[in-house]
């Protein structure tokens, strides 16, 4: 299996050159197609900004992100969109769907935004996912639960290599957040998409078959069995 | 890519159509003030652009017969004998079929001035004076010519009503009615010809210069107006732009996140405008095609009655205003959108788990902008103090509401917190806390509606003044019951010995046409009685004035001239002689002199006395036995009750004008109240859903809705009372000085103000009713949601 996503020495400092504030340093990592790694940390370690970062989001301090062997590192913001349209979903975990559009068409959104739309293939996606009986509803008329699948379902029409999800079950309950976490990685390994998780929670990331902890700025690799117990 | 993101863009309106609404009505509502002020100022000025343009020879010399009748073939035969190059215009009205027109009659071998464009083709000049002789006429005017014995073609450059043909043609089918008004000199003409008979005077044209420098006032205020009302329409679409951006910031972050760049995600945003511009532009020239079509009747008769300039009554559809109409909704739209397009050129799209909230940081950009307004202010103080010209005024003005406007939302929130902090009950303080929160949404809406205010103070301040003064004014200068004017000297001198023995006192009025400082200008020459000495409206004068112009030491100037020549009384004039007193003047635009009738005779012995004013305590009587003893025409005999009344009714219709725009601004300020407040209802629910749980029917909720627009609007109105009267003061005392030279005094009209304030509080409720009753009808199920762990 080959690499998805290269990580190598990212770093990433906030503020000026004499008040620096450093977030991320001499992160590197790696991902394999359709492979999962979750990445763990208190909040405010840095998660959430390394996701920015291969997203290109964000520009890193130093180091580079390779996406399919093509460097993410110093692309316009042009290149950039075009990367997450063509090539990459994101999974907030404030859902960000687009309040006047209707479950159907947040779905279909992100595929069309790349010219990816497959009708078929959006409804199996919405049937597989429980959502069938809402399509033609707002999002303001569904719980959160029902939002975050709308969202993942986005994602996943879009058919992306790599998924960034942001804790996506962090506001949904214990029941709820293990079914709609069994969906995405369900759905992702059928469509042959990788997942890169950040979450806080052990038990969320031990469902991911790497971990790694982001702690004052440097990752660890943790072996899954330890997590799991 | 695109249309997916513009489909993105546009559910947003389609989901929240009342916004749609506020934002496409408000700026086609200020479109529509606007193209409708300037569709009648274009009409005017087109109206008056036609009367010069009638024969292309406004910069013509004519010949005029002295006593203002008509010159026969012989007269004219007999200038051209004496060496005059003349060529006769013969001019009258007739009907033809069933339509009345103006025939203008000229002979165009002779004709001393460029012949219309209608003319240039063809045979030219021939083609009037041939077989089937050319009639030109404006193109709207051919259908009614068919089937009419003429050979009739369209020529743009006539007015409408109006034909121009050779002086033959014209002749028969005027017969009697027709006459030959004046003969056209050329200006080639040979200097070594024979002296004009005294029966003709050369008269100069400049009058349609003079009536376009009458009516500019006219057109600056009603200018003024229109952008006053623009700038009201804005704030409105300032604010729905405002609000759009903020409820669509998420969706802006979910489609960078998604794959749009900024570039092409702002490109988009201006794609959407421009098309929102597009349609509330076409729409706003429409309405103000209305409105000035219904309003042109009115200021046509004001500017006919007021300044003699002849306006059609009838709106025409110009191309030059439909653009620009178009260009200010555009331009107003992009104005608008700067702030949001600005905020979302700056927006990170990081942040995903912080949504800005409407009120986050209000009150310290309400603190700032309040800091803006007192440098506004002080700007506006310094330029009044310091600055010079036209520009500075209407900088001041500028200063002056903008500073306003955005001092609006910190005053309102310092009251509020005042209120707030003196209040005892609970239900009390949550009303004004309550208030502040929503402050942020309405402040727009209220900014809109103390500008509306604020201009209709304004201009019904500087209106009323203006009427005010005219009435004292025309009391003072029309103080002689009858004017007359004698055709001839011999019918002069037989008036006056008609009237000895019947009048108090015959007063006559010499006058001669000169220049000063280079500028035309009036001299006129009085003599020494009771009613100058009583009545005339000096401003500023030497002890015994009316003594020392009797004595010959001095004379008179009207203020417009004094103020442009920088005299002051007590000067010494280049003519040599001592200015004696300033007085006030009025809607004329041209200098004047006045000084005895004495030195008048001495300087210009040669001026005809021709007219006279007549003080009488029997006007009736006396007019009758002039109008049978010497058959005088309406225009050589006026009666002074009758010109004073004529001038009234002509201000009562520029009320009907400025009134009509006083309740569309205000109107437009009603509706952004309205759609704000219904903008925000579905945001309000959180608010007012736990004061529901606590025990408050949803009845009592929406009576407490209706109760603060109300109240808002209120403290508005008080607030906007000071900038109308500061604005009416720029209008009188800077804008007017420096546009035409005459300052006009300042009179209050407070039961104005008081009716003014209760109609802007009735748009405030009937505003507020719709949203209030939407919220005592919104059921629990909605309001339950509020407290759902699930939303």
């Amino acid at each position: 299996m080959t690499s998805l996503l290269d990580v190598s020495h990212l770093s990433k400092e906030y503020g000026g050159p004499s008040a620096a504030v450093s977030v991320l340093r001499d992160v590197s990592f790696n991902l394999l197609e359709a492979g999962t790694l979750a990445l763990e940390g208190e909040s405010g370690s840095g998660k959430s900004t390394v996701l920015h970062l291969i997203a290109g989001l964000d520009a890193p301090s130093g180091g580079s992100i390779l996406i399919g062997g093509k460097q993410v590192v110093g692309m316009s913001d042009a290149e950039s969109a075009e990367l997450r349209r063509r090539h990459i979903g994101i999974i907030f975990q404030q859902f960000n769907l687009v309040p006047s559009l209707s479950v159907r068409a947040n779905i279909a959104f992100h595929a069309r935004l790349g010219d990816q739309f497959d009708p078929a293939w959006a409804d199996h996606l919405a049937d597989r996912i429980g959502l069938a009986d809402h399509l033609e509803k707002y999002p303001e008329a569904l719980s959160g639960g029902q939002q975050q699948r709308v969202a993942i379902a986005r994602t996943l029409a879009a058919r992306p290599k790599l998924i960034l999800a942001d804790e996506p079950t962090g506001n949904l309950d214990e029941e709820t957040a293990d079914n709609v976490l069994k969906l995405m990685l369900d759905s992702a390994a059928s469509a042959g998409a990788a997942i890169l998780m950040v979450t806080h929670s052990a038990r969320q990331a031990a469902r991911m078959s790497r971990r790694l902890l982001l702690s004052h700025g440097v990752v660890q690799e943790r072996p899954a069995q330890t997590a799991a117990q | 890519m695109t249309r997916i993101s513009l489909d993105v863009l546009w559910s947003h309106w389609r989901r929240n159509p009342w916004q749609l609404l506020t934002l496409l009505a408000g700026l086609a509502l200020s479109t529509a003030l606007w193209s409708g002020v300037q569709a009648i100022n274009a009409e005017a000025r087109a109206s008056y652009a036609s009367a010069a343009d009638v024969l292309d020879a406004g910069d013509v010399a004519r010949i005029l017969k002295a006593d203002g009748g008509a010159i026969s073939v012989a007269e004219y035969v007999q200038l051209r004998r004496l060496g005059w190059l003349v060529s006769p215009v013969l001019e009258g009205e007739t009907e033809i079929g069933e339509v009345r027109f103006r025939i203008v009659g000229i002979e165009p071998l002779t004709f001393p001035a460029s012949l219309p464009d209608g003319l240039q083709e063809g045979q030219g000049p021939i083609a009037m004076v041939g077989e089937q002789p050319i009639v030109l006429a404006h193109p709207d005017d051919v259908s009614s010519l068919n089937g009419q014995d003429m050979q009739v073609r369209a020529d743009t450059t006539r007015p409408r009503g109006n034909l121009l043909m050779d002086i033959s043609h014209a002749d028969r089918l005027l017969g009697e009615a027709g006459g030959i008004q004046r003969l056209l000199l050329n200006p080639e003409s040979p200097l070594n010809q024979n002296p004009l008979p005294d029966i003709f005077r050369v008269a100069q044209v400049d009058v349609q210069a003079d009536v376009a420098n009458l009516t500019e006032s006219f057109h600056l205020n009603l200018t003024a107006f229109g952008l006053l009302s623009f700038a009201v329409g804005i704030f409105i679409v300032y604010g729905a732009v405002g609000l759009a951006f903020e409820q669509r910031r998420g969706m802006f972050r979910t489609l960078r996140a998604l794959g749009i760049s900024l570039r092409h995600l702002m490109l988009l945003l201006a794609v959407e405008l421009s098309v929102f511009a597009l349609l509330a532009g076409i729409a706003g020239v429409a309405i103000g095609y209305v409105i000035a079509a219904a309003l042109l009747p009115d200021v046509a008769a004001t500017l006919r009655g007021l300044y003699g300039a002849d306006v059609t009554g009838q709106l025409q559809l110009r191309a030059s205003w439909w653009l620009s109409g178009l260009g200010m909704a555009f331009g107003g739209a992009a104005v608008a959108a700067c702030a949001a397009l600005y905020k979302l050129a700056k927006m990170p799209v990081l942040s995903f788990n912080h949504p800005r909230s409407m009120s986050l940081g209000a009150e310290h950009v309400s603190r700032r902008l309040a800091l803006l307004a007192v440098v506004l202010f002080v700007a506006g103080g310094a330029i009044t103090l310091f600055g010079d010209g036209l520009l500075a005024g209407f900088t001041i003005l500028a200063c002056l509401l903008i500073g306003s406007a955005i001092s609006l939302p910190w005053l309102l929130d310092r009251a509020l917190k005042f209120a707030d902090q003196h209040s005892k009950a609970p239900l009390v303080q949550w009303f004004w806390a309550d208030s502040r929160q929503q402050l942020p949404g309405l402040s727009m809406a209220l900014m809109a509606l103390m500008l509306a205010m604020a201009a209709n103070i304004g201009v019904s301040t500087m209106v009323s003044s203006f009427r005010l003064t005219f009435v004292d004014y025309l009391d003072q200068r029309l103080s002689s019951e009858l004017y007359i004017s004698a055709r001839t000297e011999e019918e002069a001198a037989d008036i006056i010995q008609f009237l000895n023995g019947k009048a108090d006192a015959l007063l006559p009025i010499m006058s001669v046409d000169a220049r000063v400082g280079g500028r035309p200008a009036e001299i006129y020459g009085i003599v020494d009685h009771s009613t100058y000495r009583e009545n005339w409206p000096l401003l500023s004068a030497v002890t015994d004035v009316w003594d020392a112009i009797s004595g010959g030491s001095g004379v008179l100037v009207n203020e417009q001239l004094a103020r442009r020549q920088g005299w002051q009384v007590g000067d010494t004039l280049p003519s040599g002689d001592q200015l004696l007193g300033i007085y006030s003047d009025y809607g004329n635009s041209i200098g004047q002199i006045i000084m005895s009738e004495a030195l008048f005779s001495t300087r210009y012995p040669d001026v005809p006395r021709l007219r006279f004013g007549v003080r009488t305590d029997q006007p009736e009587i006396i007019s009758k036995a002039l109008f049978d003893e010497f058959n005088l025409d309406e225009d050589e005999l006026i009666n002074q009750r009758d010109l004073k009344e004529f001038s009234l009714e002509v201000f009562e219709r520029t009320f009907s004008v400025t009134g009509a725009l006083n309740v569309l601004t205000l109107s437009v300020a009603g509706l952004a109240i309205l759609i704000s407040l219904l903008t925000l209802a579905t945001m309000r629910l959180p608010q007012l859903a736990p004061v529901w749980a606590l025990g408050m029917t949803r009845a009592a909720l929406s009576r407490v809705e209706l109760l603060r627009a109300v109240c808002l609007a209120s403290m508005t109105a008080v607030l906007s009372v000071p900038v109308g009267l500061v604005l009416a003061w720029v209008l009188l005392a800077v804008i007017n000085v420096e546009a035409f030279g005459w300052r006009l005094p300042m009179y209050i009209f407070p039961a104005d103000y008081l009716r003014l304030g209760a109609l802007t509080l009735l748009a405030a409720f009937l505003a507020a009713l719709w949203p209030a009753l939407k919220l005592a009808r919104t059921d629990a199920q909605s309001l339950l949601k509020v407290f759902s762990n699930e939303r």
